[in-house]
C-alpha cells in the first residue's frame, strides 16, 4: 500500500479575515475528508501512537471505524478513554504525543490523530450522540474542587461508576482554563466547551459553581459536615507569576491570565459585555508558551500591532508548533532573543515602552536547553502602550493553606501519587496542573481518571 | 441565583441591599467582600461585606452608584436576584484574629469616609458584642450623604461626624477630627483603622505617621477574580507587591504606596464612561465608543 506522504489538508479561516474575528481559526474536516485521511492509517498490531497519548485513547480502534464512515461507533471508542475530545483534539500538542510518535510519521507526516479525534466528536455533537446516564447511584457522595479539565474528568469517571457527585466551582463559569483561559477562537465556548460540561451534568453531576473552597467552605467541613466521604481537588495552577522589574505595576501592563479572563470568560471583545478592556496599539506579550500565543493573538483581534518578546530562540518556544505557525501566519511579530529589562511608565502611570536587552544562547541548563546570556551593552527601547506578561503560573495556596494535613511540596504543589492521586491526607485526591504544576489538558484529564480511580479503591475497601 | 430579600436606598445614590446566601452568611467574617454579578452580560463587581446574618443566611452590601454597573444593580428591587454572590474573599480583619483580651486593653479609632462607612461597621459592631467600645469618626460630603448614623451610634463607643461643607455636626475632613482627638483632646490610640476613598485613606495615613499612630486601611484595587488568579489587584506595600484580593483587602497603610494604587484604579475609566454614556443615552447611544460599530 502506498502512503500519502502529506495529511489531508484542514480548511482553516483566511489569516487575514481571521486576525479580525474571534471565529475558529480552524475549521475541521468534512466526514469524506476524514475519511480519507483515516486511510492513511496502517492500524498498526503495536500501535506506538497509544503509548503517545495520555490516556490511552485506542487509536487504530477509533480511526478503522472513521474508515469505514461508522463515525458513531468512533466516538463511543474515543469515549470510553477520553471525556473531552472535542477540546482535546484541538488543543492536545499532538506532535510532541499521538502524532509525535506514529509510524506513518516517521518518513512523512504523520497521520492527523487530533484532527480525526475532533472530527468525531463534533459529529458526535451535532448528531447529539449523549453518554447514559448510570440507572442508579450506589449512594456515596464524592466532591470535585474545580471544573477544569482534570475535575471534569474526574467527576465523569465516578458518575459512570455510580457515585453521587458535586463540582464545587470558584468562578461563575464551569471550565477552568477551558473557558477562563484558551480564546474563543481556538476552543469555541458555547460550541464546544459548554456541551462537553453539559455531558458530563448529563451522568448525573452536580456542579455549584461561585463557591470557593478554603473560603466559602473548608475541605475539612466537606468531609465533616456536608456528608462528602471523599475528595477530588483539581484546582488548577492559576497563580500568575510577574518578572520583578521595575515598572510592572503601571497601567497597561497585564498577566496574560487577566487580559484572557476578561476577554474570554468575561467577553470584553463582546459590545454586550460590561468588562472593560485596554486594547492597546502596540502590545508586547513576553513569553513564549501557548499562554502567550493566545495573549499576542487576542490582542491582535483586537486591534493591536504585537510583540511576543522571548528571550530565547525559536527553536525553544514552548508553544504549540500549530500556535506558533498561526500566529505568524495572522501578523504576529517575533521579537526574539530578546529579554525586558525595564518597563518605561508616562507622568500618568501608563505604560510607554519597554526597555529590552539582547540574548544569545550559551551552555545547555540543567533542563538541556541553552541558557541565554545577556548581550552586554545591546539595550535598546521598545515603544508600546500595552505589556503582557506570560511567564507562568503556580498553584493557588488558598486550598493547600487551609486544609489540615495536606502537604505541598516547595513548589507549592499539592503532593500526589500518580497512578492513584492519593494525598497524604485520607480521602483527599488531587490531580492536573495543582499537582503538577502549569501543564496541559489531556496529563489533566488523566490525571482526573487516576484520582477517580483511587476513590473508587479507597471508598469500595471502606 | 441570590435573592436580594431587602432592597433599600440609603441616600442618594447609596443603596444597601440583603442577599440570600447561605453559604457567604455561614462563613464570612468583618473585613472580607463577596464579587457580585447582575446578570449574564455583567461584570464582576467585589463589594465589601457589611453585615450577615447566619440563622436567615442573609449577608448585607452596600454600594454607592459609580459606573454602568452599579448603576444597574441599583435598579434591582426585593425580590430580584443576583446571577452570582461570590464569598467571602479577603482576608478576615486582623482585629477579629487578635485575643479578645488584648484588644480589650487597647484604644481603636475607625475612620470611615463615605461609603466606607459600610465597611467600618461590622467591625464596630463586632467589637462591641465583643465588650469593646470603639470609637469613629465618620467623613461625608454633605449630611445627605451619611449613611448607617443610627446603626453606628448603637455599636460605636464615641461617635464624630464631620461634612464636608458643614451641613451636619463638625465641618471639615476626618484628618482635622484625628488632629482635634489625639492632639488637643490628648487621646492616645493604639491603633487605627481607616476605611474609604483611596485619597481619604491616603492622607488619614499621612497624619498618622507623623502621630505614629498605627494605621490598617481597606484597598479597593480593580479587581476581576477575586481569587488571587488575574494579577489586577496587585498592589506595592513595603517593597512587596502584594495581591489585594487573597493577602488583602487591609493592609499596613503606612507601608501603601496609594499614589501608584490611586492611578491604577483609574486605568478603566474612560472605558467605563463611555459605557454610562450608552446607558443613559439607551437606544439613542449613537456610537463613537469603537465599540457597538454605529459609527460605521
Ligand atoms: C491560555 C492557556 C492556554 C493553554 N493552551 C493549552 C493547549 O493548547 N493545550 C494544552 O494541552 N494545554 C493548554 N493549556 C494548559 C491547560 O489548559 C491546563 O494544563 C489544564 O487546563 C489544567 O487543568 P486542571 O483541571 O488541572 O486545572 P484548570 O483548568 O486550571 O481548572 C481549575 C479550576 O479550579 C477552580 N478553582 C481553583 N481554586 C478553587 C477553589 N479554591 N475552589 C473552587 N474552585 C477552584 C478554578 O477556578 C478552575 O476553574 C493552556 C493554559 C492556558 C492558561
Ligand atoms: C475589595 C473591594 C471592596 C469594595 N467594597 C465596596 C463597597 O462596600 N461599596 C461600594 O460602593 N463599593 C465598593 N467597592 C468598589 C466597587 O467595587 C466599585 O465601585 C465598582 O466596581 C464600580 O463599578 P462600576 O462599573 O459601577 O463603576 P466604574 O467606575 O464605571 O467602573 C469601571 C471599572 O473600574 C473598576 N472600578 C471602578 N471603581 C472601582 C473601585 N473603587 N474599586 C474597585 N474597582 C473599581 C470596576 O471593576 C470597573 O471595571 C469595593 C471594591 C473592592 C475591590
Ligand atoms: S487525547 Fe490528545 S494525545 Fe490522545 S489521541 Fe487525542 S489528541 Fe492525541
Ligand atoms: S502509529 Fe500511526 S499508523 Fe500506526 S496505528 Fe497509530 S496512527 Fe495508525
Ligand atoms: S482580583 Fe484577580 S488576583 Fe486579585
Amino acid at each position: 500500500m502506498v502512503i500519502v506522504s502529506k495529511k489531508v489538508p484542514v480548511r482553516e479561516q483566511d489569516p487575514k479575515v481571521r486576525a479580525t474575528n474571534f471565529d475558529e481559526v480552524c475549521l475541521g474536516y468534512s466526514k469524506e475528508e476524514a475519511m480519507q485521511e483515516a486511510e492513511r492509517c496502517l492500524n498498526c498490531k503495536n500501535p506506538k501512537c497509544v503509548s503517545g497519548c495520555p490516556v490511552s485513547i485506542d487509536i487504530p480502534g477509533f480511526i478503522q471505524e472513521v474508515k469505514n464512515g461508522n463515525i458513531e461507533q468512533a466516538s463511543k471508542i474515543i469515549g470510553e478513554a477520553s471525556a473531552l475530545p472535542a477540546v482535546c483534539g484541538r488543543v492536545c500538542p499532538q506532535e510532541s504525543q499521538c502524532e509525535g510518535k506514529c509510524i506513518v510519521g516517521i518518513k512523512n507526516e504523520p497521520v492527523s490523530i487530533g484532527k480525526l479525534e475532533r472530527f468525531v466528536a463534533d459529529w458526535a455533537r451535532e448528531n447529539n450522540i449523549k453518554p447514559e446516564r448510570p440507572a442508579k447511584t450506589n449512594g456515596h457522595k464524592v466532591a470535585v474542587i474545580g471544573s477544569g479539565p482534570s475535575g471534569l474528568t474526574c467527576a465523569g469517571d465516578l458518575a459512570k461508576m455510580g457515585y453521587e457527585v458535586t463540582i464545587f466551582e470558584a468562578l461563575h463559569e464551569p471550565g477552568g482554563v477551558l473557558v477562563y483561559g484558551i480564546p474563543e477562537f481556538r476552543l469555541p465556548k458555547a460550541g464546544v466547551v459548554a456541551p462537553e460540561i453539559d455531558n458530563v451534568k448529563a451522568l448525573g453531576v452536580e456542579i455549584e459553581t461561585d463557591v470557593v473552597i478554603g473560603k466559602s467552605i473548608t475541605i475539612d467541613e466537606l468531609l465533616e459536615e456536608e456528608g462528602f466521604e471523599a475528595v477530588f481537588i483539581g484546582s488548577g495552577a492559576g497563580l500568575p507569576m510577574f518578572m520583578g522589574i521595575p515598572g510592572e505595576n503601571a497601567n497597561g501592563v497585564f498577566s496574560a491570565n487577566e487580559y484572557l479572563t476578561r476577554n474570554n470568560l468575561m467577553k470584553a471583545f463582546d459590545s454586550k459585555y460590561a468588562t472593560p478592556i485596554i486594547t492597546g496599539k502596540k502590545v508586547a506579550v513576553v513569553g513564549g508558551g501557548n499562554v502567550a500565543m493566545d495573549a499576542a493573538r487576542t490582542a491582535l483581534r483586537l486591534g493591536a500591532e504585537v510583540h511576543v518578546v522571548y528571550r530565547r530562540s525559536e527553536s525553544e518556544l514552548p508553544a504549540r508548533v500549530e500556535e506558533v505557525h498561526h500566529a505568524k501566519e495572522e501578523g504576529v511579530i517575533f521579537d526574539l532573543l530578546t529579554n525586558p529589562v525595564e518597563i518605561l511608565v508616562d507622568d500618568n502611570g501608563w505604560v510607554k515602552g519597554m526597555k529590552c536587552i539582547r540574548m544569545e544562547l550559551g551552555e545547555p541548563d540543567e533542563s538541556g536547553r541553552r541558557r541565554p546570556v545577556e548581550i552586554a551593552g545591546s539595550e535598546f527601547e521598545l515603544e508600546l502602550d500595552t505589556v503582557i506578561m506570560s511567564l507562568g503560573t503556580s498553584p493557588n495556596p488558598l486550598i493547600s493553606s487551609t486544609t489540615k494535613g495536606l502537604d505541598v511540596n516547595k513548589r507549592k504543589c499539592i503532593i500526589a501519587d500518580e497512578t492513584l492521586g492519593k494525598t497524604s491526607k485520607e480521602g483527599v485526591y488531587a490531580g492536573g496542573d495543582a499537582v503538577t504544576g502549569a501543564a496541559t489538558v489531556i496529563l489533566a484529564m488523566g490525571a482526573g481518571r487516576a484520582g477517580a480511580k483511587g476513590i473508587h479503591e479507597f471508598l469500595s475497601s471502606k | 441565583m441570590f435573592e436580594i430579600v431587602n432592597a433599600r436606598e440609603l441616600t442618594n445614590n447609596i443603596y444597601l441591599m440583603d442577599v440570600k446566601a447561605p453559604r457567604v452568611a455561614k462563613s464570612c467574617e468583618p473585613g472580607q467582600f463577596v464579587i457580585v454579578i447582575m446578570d449574564e452580560t455583567g461584570e464582576r463587581v467585589p463589594l465589601t461585606i457589611c453585615d450577615y446574618d447566619r440563622k436567615a443566611g442573609t449577608v448585607t452590601i452596600v454600594f454607592q452608584t459609580i459606573g454602568a454597573s452599579t448603576q444597574m444593580m441599583a435598579k434591582l428591587k426585593k425580590g430580584d436576584s443576583f446571577k452570582d454572590f461570590v464569598g467571602p474573599l479577603g482576608c478576615a480583619s486582623e482585629l477579629i484574629e487578635e485575643d479578645i483580651e488584648s484588644l480589650k486593653n487597647k484604644k481603636i479609632l475607625f475612620v470611615a469616609g463615605g461609603v466606607g462607612t459600610a465597611p467600618v461597621y461590622p467591625q464596630v459592631k463586632w467589637l462591641k458584642e465583643h465588650g469593646i467600645d470603639a470609637d469613629v469618626i465618620v467623613g461625608a460630603k454633605t449630611k445627605d450623604m451619611l449613611i448607617l448614623e443610627d446603626e453606628m451610634r448603637k455599636a460605636a463607643g464615641n461617635l464624630y461626624i464631620t461634612t464636608d461643607d458643614g451641613s451636619y455636626e463638625r465641618k471639615g475632613m476626618v484628618t482635622e477630627v484625628i488632629k482635634d482627638l489625639v492632639q488637643n483632646q490628648g487621646i492616645k490610640y493604639d491603633c487605627c483603622i481607616a476605611i474609604g476613598p483611596m485619597i481619604m485613606m491616603k492622607f488619614v495615613c499621612l497624619l498618622t505617621k507623623e502621630l505614629d499612630l498605627p494605621t490598617i486601611v481597606s484597598l479597593n484595587p480593580i479587581m476581576v477574580d477575586g481569587t488571587g488568579m488575574c494579577g489586577a489587584c496587585r498592589v506595592t506595600v513595603g517593597d512587596e507587591v502584594k495581591f489585594a484580593c487573597v493577602d488583602g483587602p487591609e493592609f499596613d497603610g503606612h507601608l501603601v504606596n496609594f499614589d501608584e494604587a490611586m492611578k491604577r484604579q483609574q486605568m478603566y475609566k474612560s472605558e467605563e464612561g463611555r459605557e454610562i454614556l450608552k446607558l443613559q443615552e439607551g437606544d439613542t447611544h449613537h456610537g463613537g465608543c469603537g465599540h457597538c460599530g454605529g459609527e460605521k
